[in-house]
């Protein structure tokens, strides 16, 4: 599934909205998440996960193809954990 | 403001204020992107939002794994698992708003 078939679903459930309106809704919901995690917080959504940005240290790294070492800069990563509740959704079928 | 912790009422605020549709409305609307993208999953499929990133499960074989407080060996079950990749537009991102 890809963003557009998502907003497809969302349009045909709520007749009463635009594609576009649908469309600038999901696009908000994910703006809003990068945005959160971009500024140092957490988006906690309950049963479904949480999204943050993990901190990782400076090492040093190989050019797999030279075998050249280099040094990689300290990063901050984003993190999904998935939560408790899709988690087993996921295992029980 | 780092260090704060976003919930479902901040993106449906958000909504909110983006599309001017209810209070109620915007609630249910992010509660049915979540949904769909966690049937999607449970349904064993990819979910792809172009510049956020790729949701996809993944099966994990069981394996020998020791209870930490006990060092009793157990097996831990085979089980599927979501994997999250994000896109490289929001690597960018978080790594240049967390410096």
């Amino acid at each position: 599934m890809i963003k557009s078939e998502l907003v497809e679903k969302i349009a045909e459930e709520n007749p009463h909205l635009l594609q576009r309106d649908v469309e600038r809704i999901v696009g908000t919901i994910f703006e809003e998440i990068t945005l959160a995690i971009s500024s140092g917080n957490r988006v906690e959504l309950r049963g479904f996960g949480a999204f943050s940005s993990k901190k990782r240290e400076e090492r040093m790294g190989r050019n797999p193809r030279t075998g050249v070492s280099v040094k990689v800069d300290r990063k901050h990563v984003p993190f999904f954990k998935t939560g408790k509740n899709l988690r087993k959704r996921l295992n029980e079928s | 403001m780092a260090n704060s912790t976003l919930t479902r009422m901040d993106l449906s605020e958000a909504v909110f204020s983006e599309v001017g549709l209810s209070r109620y409305e915007s609630s249910q609307l992010v509660e049915s992107v979540l949904n769909h993208i966690s049937e999607a999953l449970i349904r064993d499929e990819i979910v792809k939002i172009s510049s956020f990133g790729t949701f996809a499960t993944r099966n994990k074989n069981p394996r020998m794994g020791r209870n930490p407080k006990t060092g009793a060996e157990a097996e831990i079950s085979g089980r599927r698992v979501i994997t999250f990749r994000p896109s490289q537009l929001m690597k960018d991102r978080v790594n240049i708003g967390n410096k």
